[in-house]
This record gives C-alpha cells, structure tokens and sequence, in this order.
C-alpha cells in the first residue's frame, strides 16, 4: 500500500515534468509577448522589461531557468499583476476555489448518485424519464447561462441570495455559484449512475440476494450500489481537479476572488508565468485526485486492491 | 457403461425417498413480454417436489427448466410474468407479495446456480456472504453466524476455513466457489435446495466431487434437491424422477429408471441416443504426416509496471505432436491445462519456441506475412458460435471473406457457387448467405463457421470446443458432420475439448494435458480401456462413473 503510493508519486515527476515542457514552449510559439499592449511600448522600455524579466534570454537557457525554478516551487513573477509572485496569486486564491469546488463536488455526487439510483429503479417509467431529460438539460445548458438566470431569479427577483462576491465566507454567499459550478457534473453523475446501476441490478449476484429473500434495501445498498458506485469514482478524478482548481466563468460571474480566473486572464495577456503556474497546478491536482480515486477503487473493489 | 449398477443403488434409495409432496406447481405459465409480443416460454407445467428425493428437470437450452424454477422463486426478468399455482407446504408462492416470498426463499427453499463466479457478489469476502441469509432469517448476532459459517465451510469441505471465510470469490477456485454457493444453500437447512445447472461451467474431476458432495449433504440433511440440467449422465447417476421438459412442457415425468429403460416420449428417447456414440479407424500406416510439432512451448509474460517486476508463466511445457493426414488427435485436458493454447501455437496463432513443420516444412520462423498463403490449407473453428461470426456482415460475406485472400481472381458468381456448395455441404439451406448470424440457432451457427473453414478446401482443421456451446442432440448432428466431412475431404484434425465423450467419438489418437504438460497418450481404444497414468483415470471415472 504504501509503496504503492510512493510508486505513484515518483510516477508524477516524469509526468509534471512532460506537462511542463510541452506547455512551456507551446506558450512560447504563441504569437505575441507579455508586453505587447494595444499601444506599443518604446522599444528602449520594452528591452528593459525584456532584461528585467529574462526575456531577452535564448529560448533553452529561459527554459532551463524555469525548470530549476519550478523545481524548487518557485513559479516567478506575474507580467499582468506586477506586484505578486505566482506563488502568491495561487496561495491567495486557491483557497476560495477549493471550497467553492468542495462544496459544488459533494452536491454533484450526492445529487447525481441519488437522481440516477432513482431513475435506475424507475426504469423506463414517467420519473425516469423526466430526470434524464432534466440531467441531458444540465449537460447542454452552458453554466454563463445558468449563472446570471440563477441570479437573476434568486438575488434580484426574489432577494433571497446575495448576487455575488465571497462576503464572509457563509453559506449565503455560497449557494448560487455552487449550483451553477455544480448542475453540470451533476447530470454527469447522475447520468453515469443510471446507466452504472441498471447494469448492476442485471448482474448474477443480484438474483443470488434476491433468491436468499435478502429485504430489497440490502439488495440495493449492499449489492447493486457498491458495483455501481465504481465508475461513478472513476469519473470523480478529472471532475474532481477541474472543480477544486476553479472555474473562469463562475468566478467571474460570481465576483468570487479564486484561481479560475488566472488561467484566461493569462492566457489572454501572454502571462507567461501565470499560465505555466496554474497548468502545473491542475496537473498535481489531476495527479493527486487519480492516486485518491485509485485507493478509493481498491477499498470499493477488493480485486483491484493493492498489496 | 457402469450406469446399470448405479441405477441399482439408486432404486434402493428410490424407495426411502417415498416423502409426501411438498412442492405442487400445477399449471405453471411464464410469459416475457418482449417488442415482438408476448412470448410464452412455460406453457403450463405440472410438477411435484416430494419431500428428499431428488428431482430432475431436464431439457435443452430453451426448453422453460429454468425459467419455471425462477417463476417458482419469483425471480422472472422484469418483463416475465408467472400465472397457474405453485404451493409449498400449502402456501401459494405464485403471486405472493416479495415481503411473504422473502419469508420462504433463502429459508426454506434455496438455490445454486450454474455460475459460482458471477453467483456471488465479487465485492464481499464469503463469509459475509454466507452469513447474510442466515441473519436475516434466523436473526442472531454476528459472531453467532460467524461461528455457523465456519461450520458450514468445514461441512462442503472447503480448506482452512478459517482462512477462507475471509476470502473474496475471485481468490477461490471456480468447484470452492460452487462449495461456497452450496454451503450459503445449506445454511438455514431448507426442505428444498433447486440446482439449477450446478456443475456445467466446472471441470468434470470437480463436476463429480460437486455431486458427490450435494448428494452426501442431502442424505445428511434430509432435504428435496431439484437438479435442472441438461446432462443425462448427471440425471442417471443422483436423480430418483425426471421430467422432461421440451418448448415450455412437460414431455415425460417417472422414475429414473423408467425414464431411461423405457421412455415413452419419442422426444426423452432421442435425448438418451443423443449421447455421442461410434469410434474413429486410425489413418492408414503410410498416410504422412501434415502437421508435426517439437518440443513446442508457450510461455507468457506476466506483465510488470513503472518500478514493478514482471514475470514468466509457461503455459506449455515442450509438447511433442504427429497429426498425420486423416487423423483426429484428441487433445483432452481441463481448464488451464494449455490444451487451446498448444493448438493455437501449432498454428503460429501465438509465439512459441520449439519447432513447428507443416507438410514437412519447418514453419517456426515464419512470420505473419510468410504464413499467410499457409493459412487456407489450415483452418480453426472456435467453441463459441456467437462471438465467432461478425454480427453485421451476412452468412455469405462471413465464409466467402477467405477467398478474397486465397483465391483472389475468382469472379463473383464462382464465389457465390462456391458458398452455395459449402452451405450445402455443412446441411444448411443455401438461402442462408443472404441472413444475419443472429437469425440462426447455436447449431446452426456452428454449422457457418465450418463452412467458413472448409471453403478454402483446408488440409488441417484445429476445432477448439467446437460442440461445447451446444445441446447433446446437436452436438450429435455437428460430430456426425464432421466425420463426413473428414472422410470426403481427408482432413486431418486436431480434436480440441473437455468432453470425453466426444473425444473418444471423433479421434482415433487421444493427448491428455494437464497444467501444460502431456501427461499420457495413445490410441484412443487403448487409451479408454486401459489409461496409465492416475490423472487421465481421474479424468475418466469422473466423465464415465454415471
């Protein structure tokens, strides 16, 4: 067990180290720089900053230069916000993402594990059919239009929710963009659950329970939802980084002080630095969230566990 | 042939086995609804279950055993329905709200299943599994259903129960899981256990020691078994009564003995002669040798990860064969023994070392490509004939495909006359090649798949299992086929199966394998009537002691 997870993380740095160089130089072959405004800089200013930043460097010796930076988790400076380290922005808004996205990831699972339980037992009935057209709506329904209805109904119309900003923290604030981050992966999991648990209540087993006149509740939580449950975690992993690292659209929506924010805005602005800092960052969540998810696997399913 | 004394034992306990009836189904229907309508798989059934004698259903695949046992338990697929009556003890099981029937199921009347890999949840150890009907029918603390597991575990002979009560079914073997299956059946000491299929997915040294085990349980216990099959050697050897059942009824029901002496259904007799008779000449002295192999061995690597070893399992231990042109050689051997896997390596399917000479070439180098034009004077049928035929290209594209390698500059018309002919050949209608695959039976099916083989007018045929998915009685037609058609086109085959009985039908040269290696071999009269080795015995008394 436990050196199957050291095995996992020393797997990570051939990893990290890939994500890295590829995203490092596809940032470099983007047209344009860090100090490429609408108004061109003075060229004098401009080598300045290019010296001042490292720019002006060959492109191998930047890059060896990062590494070994990266290397001792020093992401550097921002181009756009001049006054903060990379380092600095993640640990200021990091936070706020990772409750935001822990709280939208729980009302995703419990509510699509249950929804698609639901539905499953349902099978093919009126109930069933409405929560998978509702689940194909939180799929295809993009979250900037979910965001402002949300708003719009609950904080300007019936004023009952706050419309944004972080506020103090308190579930007040918290409510709406939750929803909004959480719906889609919602519909997601329940979708995944349906169709999971349907082929469970088929398996072998199941008519084994049955036929020992097991109570229907034990044949369902005991037998056909452990079973399910196992793509259900598979599917946890990807969603579980993409959620914990933020999201642009509901931060911006939502006025809400996260890392979500950094990605488009530096990749807009040719923020190097930021780019590179918040891919390495959802790269370690992607990794750490497949070891969890991995473990998590083996306590479900005793023929997957590792020795 | 040790079936007459058997019977006599049988009749003995026959006349203890006088109890009163406590299982009555009287007029039993089973309707699926499906998109076509409404199909009726039971069409009114009549059977009694009396008190410890053991019962037999027997039938082939379709014929509504099953689906009456699960309409019994009321364990019908969501679109079945059951009608008629079926009282145990007095109480209407037919209709009966889940709540009541979980009152009865799992207590008084259990059951096994022919899967005991699929049978038991994959995701709890054993123990747990087996302790979870006793619980919930007699109630108790864990420890107490603990301690009766552990007892029950001893009881079907399960080793180290201790240990094993912990076990996952993935780390137990496939007859300890039937064991399992029967000790979780035995737990609340039920008046009827229902066995549906109990030993067709285990090997037969295990199928007997599984029997041997059900019967010394139920003269401990006292209970009725109802064993569905379709294996009259089984039926002969544990059963009291039979009914036959055909297309959802009941054909034939008596004792064993009048069953087999002297039935009265024209379709009972038919099962009985179905089994697979007659015996195969050895191929003339001179005939030459077509396939020979030299010290052939398959070893697989078991593959490693990121900082991980990896490791060598040989599946075949240096195997030495001489299939000469006519001859069947019968490869013998359970699962695991490396029985397909040296007929695979024979055809240069899977690496191996060794040597390997066709027509006394040596073709061990050969790659893909060299073996290539090889490939349409040996040929391979495989045992399943759903997963073999493409499901979206028709019965005509499917054994015609081989000749757009082998025979490119036929014209179209030649390809058609020539799976016109072949479909004649193996029996059925040449109208077929306009069908789907899943518009034929099992037999049928298989019957595509050796046309697909013989069209190319193949030199050697390598036929893995290739009657293992049928029913006896079309097992009988597929053997009779490919007898005819190994005498009109000399084939030479290599015989590939579990079954003994049809090993000793088809071939004229038996090998018995056992964990990769030859373990014995000889002609097959010689090799039948008298086996050196205790394994290849084993073998044979668990196939022949019914």
């Amino acid at each position: 067990m436990i050196s199957f997870i050291l095995r996992r993380l020393a797997s990570a740095v051939p990893t990290l180290f890939i994500v890295v160089t590829i995203s490092f130089f596809m940032m470099r072959f983007a047209p344009g720089g860090p100090f490429n405004l609408e108004r061109p800089l003075p060229p004098q200013t401009m080598e300045n900053l290019n010296r001042a930043y490292g720019l002006d460097l060959p492109l191998w010796e930047q890059y060896l230069r990062y590494l070994s930076n990266v290397v001792h988790g020093d992401f550097g400076p921002s181009y756009v916000y001049r006054d903060n380290t990379v380092d600095q922005l993640i640990a200021m808004g990091l936070p706020y993402s990772i409750k935001l996205g822990l709280l939208a990831l729980l009302l995703a699972l419990i509510g699509g594990v249950a929804a698609g339980t639901y539905a499953a037992l349902r099978q093919n009935s009126l109930t069933d059919l409405l929560v998978m057209s509702v689940s194909t709506v939180g799929v295809t329904v993009p979250n900037f239009v979910v965001g402002p209805v949300l708003t719009l109904v609950f904080a300007v119309i019936l004023a009952w929710l706050p419309a944004g900003g972080w506020g103090d923290g308190s579930l007040r604030f918290l409510i709406l963009p939750m929803i909004a981050l959480a719906l889609p992966q919602l519909a997601v999991f329940a979708r995944l659950m349906r169709g999971a648990m349907i082929e469970a209540l088929h398996a072998d087993h199941i008519r084994t329970a049955r036929a020992y006149g097991l109570p229907a509740r034990t044949v369902i939580v005991t037998h056909a939802m452990r079973a399910a449950l196992l793509p259900i975690v598979s599917y946890l992993a990807p969603c579980a980084a993409g959620l914990l690292t933020g999201s642009a659209v509901i931060e911006s929506i939502f006025s809400i002080p996260g890392v979500g924010r950094y990605f488009v805005i530096g990749a807009i602005n040719r923020d190097y630095t930021l780019v590179m800092g918040t891919v390495v960052l959802i790269a370690i969540f992607v990794i750490v969230f497949n070891l969890v998810v991995d473990l998590l696997y083996g306590l479900l399913d005793p023929r997957v566990r590792h020795e | 042939m040790t079936a007459r004394t058997n019977m006599k034992s049988r009749t003995a306990q026959a006349a203890t086995a006088t109890g009163e009836t406590i299982l009555a189904v009287r007029q039993l229907k089973v309707v699926f609804d499906t998109p076509d309508g409404a199909v009726e798989a039971v069409k009114g059934v009549d059977l009694d279950v009396r008190a410890g004698e053991t019962l037999a259903v027997v039938g082939e695949s379709g014929s509504g055993k099953s689906q009456t046992m699960m309409a019994i338990m009321g364990l019908l697929a969501a679109n079945g329905r059951a009608s008629g009556s079926a009282l145990y003890r007095d109480r209407e099981m037919v209709g009966l709200p889940i709540k009541d029937l979980n009152t009865i199921r799992g207590d008084k009347i259990t059951m096994i299943f022919q899967e005991p890999m699929t049978s038991l949840d994959p995701l709890y150890p054993i123990g747990r599994q087996i302790a979870e009907p006793i619980r919930h029918h007699r109630g108790g603390t864990a420890a107490d259903a603990r301690a009766r597991v552990l007892e029950l575990l001893e009881l079907v002979g399960i080793p180290e129960p201790a240990r094993r009560i912990d076990s996952y079914p993935h780390e137990l073997s496939g007859g300890q899981r039937q064991r399992a299956m029967i000790a979780m059946a035995l737990a609340n000491e039920p008046d009827i256990l229902i066995a549906d299929e109990p030993t067709t997915a285990l090997d037969v040294t295990i199928q007997a020691q599984i029997l041997t085990l059900l019967q010394s349980l139920q003269k401990r216990f006292g209970m009725a078994v109802v064993l569905i099959t379709h294996d009259l050697g089984v039926v002969r050897h544990v059963a009291d009564r039979v009914v036959v059942m055909r297309r959802g009824e009941v054909v034939e029901t008596g004792t064993t003995r009048a069953v087999f002496d002297a039935p009265k259904a024209d379709y009972t007799r038919m099962l009985i002669d179905a089994e697979p008779s007659g015996e195969k000449a050895p191929p003339a002295l001179d005939a030459p040798v077509i396939l020979q192999g030299r010290k052939v061995r398959v070893d697989y690597k078991i593959a490693g990860g990121f900082l991980k070893k990896s490791g060598l399992f040989t599946a075949v231990h240096g195997a030495d064969i001489h299939l000469r042109q006519g001859q069947t050689i019968g490869l013998v051997g359970e699962s695991g023994s490396g029985k397909s896997t040296l007929g695979r390596a024979l055809l240069k399917l899977t690496p191996s070392s060794g040597r390997v000479l066709f027509d006394g070439r040596d073709i061990s180098g050969f790659d893909r490509k060299a073996m290539r034009p090889l490939r349409r004077d040996m040929q391979l049928v495989f045992q399943d004939p759903f997963g073999s035929l493409s499901p979206r290209q028709t019965v005509g594209e499917i054994i015609t495909e081989g000749l757009y390698v082998h025979e490119p500059q036929l014209s179209k018309a030649e390809r058609d006359a020539r799976a016109v002919a072949a479909l004649q050949e193996v029996g059925l209608d040449p109208t077929a090649r306009n069908r789907y695959p899943h518009e034929f039976s099992g037999g049928q099916r298989q019957r595509i798949a050796i046309a697909r083989a013989i069209i190319l007018k193949p030199r050697l045929v390598v036929l893995d299992e290739p009657t293992s998915a049928l029913d006896r009685s079309v097992q009988g037609q597929v053997i009779e086929l490919l007898r005819g058609l190994q005498a009109s086109h000399g084939l030479s085959y290599l015989f590939i199966s579990h079954d003994l009985s049809v090993i000793r039908a088809m071939s004229d040269y038996v090998i018995v394998m056992q964990g990769g290696q030859i373990v014995e071999e000889g002609e097959t009269a010689a090799l039948f009537s008298n086996p050196r080795e205790a394994y290849t015995r084993a073998l044979l008394s668990a196939a022949y002691s019914r």
